[in-house]
């Protein structure tokens, strides 16, 4: 067990996790490989600064040790040498349910919604994460080393989400944050499919029920404050769950589309002063202004998603560009299919979004560091710069376009078997 | 807003008359000369700097720059820095909200998909917006046989009967929609079984082969024929091939049976989707059967689909089967149907099948080669001027044009809504051409 696990962890304590070496002793695999490894680009997106033209990247005990231009960042001798023409962080996608949501699609794969209860914050992800699940090795095939996730939208709220690397034999090995937010959905998605008698069967009962929830918390922390023990209220994993989003130390991930539910989101954010991430936000664009004013971060649905009709049916190839050029942090995410495929690859997403508007180096950073922003990891991953994880990509051309190949993948300093995609 | 070139011929029939007497509208668009841009014909070299030139509806000409005239009548657009290839054909679409069987029988060779297309679902201007002219709409996979599919330009239509492709009768063409493995299995009176599913399956087509043998004995005697039965006389179109099957078919032993039925009763087959095509290429290839393919993001999403790699493409370009690709809206978007070519050569197809496989294949399977899928004199004047490369994530589809009309224009706000999405995107067609408007936007 590298980390200490479990529900009470919360951002100071990563932070302070965050100084120690932890992959020195993280029982990766013992490996024959030399210790040293060099990366060659002809072409470096660090995400940190310009790209470097014909750069090197030094890793050492799966951390990054340098990088820069080959003339000023030597090979060292005896390393492991790999080249690319175009070498990028290793990429993060910013909320899907891999390892959740299994890729035969059967009931008995499928664990990213619990549909019995509307309000469930106390299911933890670690419980749930599948790290040998096939769709996890197949989207590390296109350079994603890292992502955020969990339980899905779907309920009102559906349970935690988590980070892990697409790498790992079993949960632990993959985590890097156990618990990351707390999953809630506004709209059409918060109602209880296929029982109209369950709760919320609105709107505004959604918002009700959440408001609820949060006074309860609050009413529970009170206690929990109190000098008398005998006042102290019995532990409650819920009411645990739900205070930690009003003492900010986890942040409520809010899915909605439409620009009411957005807007109740934000609503719901001031008056409880949550840590709020806005997901999903198909009409995002038609209230950036708000979201702008209150500085929340958007993980955008992904480009390519159906438009459909119903919630979704204005959503936009052009919104991460309309929002990014509001100075809004986004990144993009795969999200959640139900069906065929069962997951997408958010580097396709960020492709697509790159050729509507949203440009190269933004699109890239929709996936890098942006999403590490958002998820509160940039310390540790979303960029090449020492002492950062050494987590990295690579391709034989422009990574956005559709002919190219991801030809190598490097997770926590080694190098994964994945055959090029 | 559709931008059209009519020639306004007024009658005139002395002078108070004229004023009384609408104005007669000749449709045919005139010539129209498209110059310099890199043109992709589809069966022929690529032409760097080409003339495309397009008269009444159809391709006059297609040629290098340097040795194609350009007619004195035709109004001359100048595309250079563009790339001009064929209008894409869609082997496989649900666009427009049609249904076909219900859920009263497993095989319901009488349903027609054209009996429920809305024309105006705004999902065939997304599908302008991904360049697609010529489409199989059909009927769902729910079934064994869910009913006959349509054929259709995607053209701006008031009816199903304005955008469907006619024989030279003026009949509707369409194929015939079928299915077998997991989709089309459920509960009584649907099959349980693979074996099931076949048995159902044979009953049926012996009966039409009686029905058909009962015709044929009655030759022209009306008192000998058997009762008229819609069912029957679907399943005898598909028996005497003037129906294809289009087949919804994933696992190997699925893709199998299907070949093996297509033998016994000697009916046109092309196999869609065909996840596990590639364990069985050589099978597929001996039966000489098209392929109809679709490239998602990732494997799995049910059992079926398991095995789905981005490499069958190239693995059946390699045994010299017949490939299309389809976009199965709405599983993958219309609007990027060129995206799933270059899939297709990222995962070891050569650019030239790709190409094909978006264009020339799917019309040799719509059985429609001879008026599209290919930029040659005669043609109908179905074709895309793009940004750039059709392979390349930053192209953008400019224009599409059908019959020589152009139906999709980015530079028109109106058209961009559809192409790239926004408020108002999900809404259905808007009723902004001739017929409804009025001829003021000429």
């Amino acid at each position: 067990m590298k980390y200490p696990s479990g529900l009470g962890r919360n951002r100071l304590s990563r932070a302070v996790h965050a100084c120690v070496p932890l992959f020195a002793f993280s029982g990766l695999p013992e490996s024959a490989e030399a210790d040293v490894l060099a990366i060659k680009g002809e072409t470096i997106h660090t995400m940190a600064g310009n790209a470097i033209e014909n750069g090197v990247v030094v890793i050492e005990d799966a951390k990054i040790k340098s990088v820069g231009p080959a003339a000023d960042v030597p090979v060292p001798p005896g390393a492991r040498v790999l080249s690319a023409r175009v070498v990028t962080p290793g990429l993060i996608d910013a909320h899907c349910v891999i390892g959740f949501t299994g890729y035969l699609n059967q009931d008995q794969d499928q664990d990213q919604l619990d549909p019995n209860e509307s309000i469930q914050p106390e299911l933890r992800a670690i419980d749930g994460y599948n790290p040998q699940e096939k769709l996890v090795e197949y989207v590390r095939g296109y350079g994603i080393t890292t992502i955020h996730t969990g339980h899905a939208p779907g309920a009102l709220i559906s349970g935690q989400t988590m980070i892990v690397k697409t790498t790992g034999n079993n949960v632990d090995e993959a985590i890097l944050e156990p618990v990351a937010m707390i999953a809630a959905t506004l709209g059409e998605g918060a109602k209880p499919h296929g029982d109209p008698k369950k709760s919320p069967g609105t709107r505004s009962k959604a918002v009700a029920m959440l408001r609820s929830e949060l006074v309860k918390a609050q009413n529970y922390l009170k206690k929990l404050d109190s000098d008398d023990e005998k006042k102290k209220p019995d532990r409650d994993l819920r009411m645990e769950a739900i205070s930690q989003l009003l003492k900010r130390e986890l942040p409520l991930l809010v899915t909605a589309h439409r620009a009411t539910d957005i807007l109740a989101a934000l609503r719901l954010a001031r008056e409880f002063n949550l840590r709020l991430v806005l997901d999903g936000c198909a009409e995002g664009y038609l209230v950036q202004d708000e979201i702008k004013a209150m500085n929340i971060p958007v993980i955008l649905h992904p480009t390519m998603w159906r438009s459909g009709r119903g919630e979704t049916e204005n959503i936009s190839f052009e919104t991460a560009s309309l929002l990014t050029k509001d100075l809004i942090l986004v990144a993009l995410q795969s999200g959640y299919e139900s069906y065929v495929p069962k997951t997408r690859v958010v580097l396709f997403e960020a492709g697509i979004a790159a050729a509507n508007g949203l440009g190269f180096n933004e699109a890239l950073s929709t996936i890098t560091i942006n999403a590490a922003r958002i998820l509160d990891i940039d310390d540790r991953v979303g960029s090449i710069e020492p002492g950062k994880d050494a987590d990295l990509a690579l391709y034989d051309g422009d990574p956005f376009e559709y002919t190219t190949h991801c030809i190598g993948v490097v997770i926590n300093g080694k190098v994964t078997n994945d055959q090029p995609q | 807003m559709k931008t059209r070139y009519f020639a306004v011929l007024l009658t005139l029939c002395g002078s108070a008359r004229a004023q009384e007497k609408p104005l007669v509208f000749d449709m045919r668009p005139l010539p129209h000369a498209f110059v310099g841009a890199r043109i992709v014909p589809i069966g022929a070299p690529e032409i760097e700097n080409g003339v495309l030139i397009v008269r009444s509806g159809t391709i006059e000409a297609v040629g290098p720059a340097a040795s194609t005239t350009v007619p004195a009548d035709a109004r001359r657009i100048d595309v250079a820095g563009m790339v001009i290839m064929p209008g894409l054909v869609d082997t496989h679409s649900h666009i427009g909200g049609g249904w076909g069987a219900d859920s009263s029988d497993p095989i319901q060779p009488d349903v027609r998909v054209l009996d429920s297309i809305n024309v105006r679902d705004s999902g065939f201007q997304k599908a302008q917006a991904g360049g697609l002219t010529t489409l199989n709409v059909m009927p769902g996979s729910g079934h064994l046989l869910s009913g006959q599919t349509v054929y259709i330009k995607n053209k701006d239509g008031r009816t199903i009967e304005d955008v469907a492709i006619r024989d030279k009768d003026g009949n509707m063409l369409g194929g015939m929609k079928m299915a077998n493995g997991t989709n089309s299995q459920s509960g009584p009176p649907f099959p349980g079984t693979r074996s099931k599913s076949a048995a159902l399956v044979r009953q049926k087509y012996v009966k039409a082969q009686e029905y058909r043998r009962k015709l044929m004995e009655a030759r022209d005697d009306p008192e000998n024929r058997p009762e008229r039965d819609l069912e029957m006389e679907a399943l005898v179109d598909v028996l005497e091939g003037r129906r294809v099957v289009h087949h919804h078919t994933h696992r190997n032993d699925d893709i199998i049976t299907v070949l093996r039925l297509a033998k016994e009763f000697g009916f046109k087959v092309v196999l869609h989707h065909v996840s596990e095509g590639w364990k069985v290429a050589d099978e597929i290839a001996a039966a000489n059967a098209p392929c109809s393919i679709i490239l998602v993001d990732s494997p799995g999403g049910k059992i079926e689909a398991a095995n789905l790699v981005m490499q069958t493409g190239g693995m059946l370009e390699k045994t010299g089967v017949l490939t299309a690709f389809h976009t199965d809206d709405p599983i993958t978007d219309s609007r990027l149907f060129l995206r799933m070519a270059a899939l297709g050569v990222r995962a070891g197809m050569s650019r030239e099948k790709a190409l094909e496989a978006l264009t020339i294949a799917g019309a040799r399977m719509l059985e429609l080669d001879g008026r599209v899928g290919s930029l040659a004199p005669g043609k109908d004047a179905d074709f895309l001027i793009l940004s750039g490369d059709p392979l390349s994530v930053y192209t953008k589809v400019e224009q599409t044009w059908i019959d020589g009309i152009k139906v999709f224009d980015r530079a028109d706000p109106k058209d961009r809504l559809f192409a790239v999405g926004g408020y108002g995107a999900g809404h259905d067609q808007v009723m902004h051409f001739c017929c409804f408007e009025g001829p003021h936007d000429q």
